[in-house]
């Protein structure tokens, strides 16, 4: 999520391989600009990722809150 | 933040309120039994005692007011994003007044663009709490989206790291919103009543079904 709504850092399949390391690579370049990976865990629910899971239908970049 | 906490932190701030309103109201009370004629003076002791509660539900109702906007298409993105994370319901509601509803273990949250609003079990004390992603040009969408998956990862820590701006009454509250917002908190409340009288009933039927 950015200042254009947002942007979709990568797209991969668990099989192509290829993919997948130009994903991980997206992940933790965004992890060292202090982006968040979050992944949907059912209904209202989400878990904090800090390794690209494959497997994941969609990883969410967001960034750290703090209070007003 | 766990429930207990937070309990204990409204008794706390119910306290201060209390702190502030009666010493003027005890002053306005003896001025008028010492001497009647300073009724003028007894008045603004009382109007001190009503202003200042009400100038911190004011600061309760500001958390989620509408920030700036980004450009529109902008906005139409986050929206859409902000769309794919949420029910149907929730869609709608934040379409008509901005606010996504969010049910929690602490009560039901409404996530605005910078801060949240949580509605006690009951439906009658709300919370009011300032907390933002540190980007001021992200679109209200993604603002939203932000906070909200915060909230669904770590509902205490969302708390913790949030500010309590206002603690008290849900009616104080809608009454400083905007108006196209009252009916987001209309719904939280109705929301905290039904999981709090789905709750007191399981807790009964446990009860009940319990050997003596």
């Amino acid at each position: 999520m950015d200042r254009t709504g947002h942007t979709t850092l990568a797209e991969w399949t668990s099989g192509d391989s290829e993919a997948v390391e130009r994903a991980v690579q997206a992940f933790r370049e965004q992890l060292d600009l202090g982006y968040y990976g979050m992944v949907s865990t059912g209904e209202g629910h989400a878990e904090q990722v800090r390794e690209l899971p494959p497997d994941a239908e969609l990883v969410i970049m967001r960034l750290p809150i703090s209070g007003g | 933040m766990d429930a207990q906490r937070l309990r204990r932190r409204e008794r706390f701030w119910t306290l201060t309120s209390l702190a502030h309103v009666f010493p003027f109201v005890g002053i306005a009370a003896l001025l008028m039994y010492v001497q009647p004629l300073a009724v003028a003076l007894a008045a603004i002791c009382v109007a001190h005692a009503w202003i200042i509660p009400a100038l911190y539900a004011q600061r309760g109702g500001n958390v989620v007011r509408p920030k700036s906007r980004a450009p529109e298409d902008a906005e139409r993105v986050s929206v859409g994003l902000l769309g794919d994370l949420v029910g149907h319901d929730a869609r709608e509601l934040h379409a008509r007044t901005g606010l996504v509803l969010e049910r929690g273990s602490l009560g039901v949250w409404l996530v605005g663009t910078a801060g949240a609003l949580l509605v006690r079990p009951g439906g009658r004390r709300v919370d009011c709490w300032c907390v933002r992603v540190d980007d001021s040009e992200l679109p209200s969408g993604d603002r939203i989206a932000h906070l909200l998956l915060a909230l669904r990862a770590d509902e205490q820590g969302f708390a913790t790291v949030a500010n309590l701006a206002f603690s008290g009454a849900c009616r104080r509250v809608r009454r400083r919103l905007l108006p196209a917002q009252r009916p987001a908190l209309d719904q939280a409340s109705k929301c905290a009543r039904r999981i709090f009288g789905q709750k007191a009933k399981t807790q009964a039927a446990a009860a009940g079904t319990m050997p003596a």
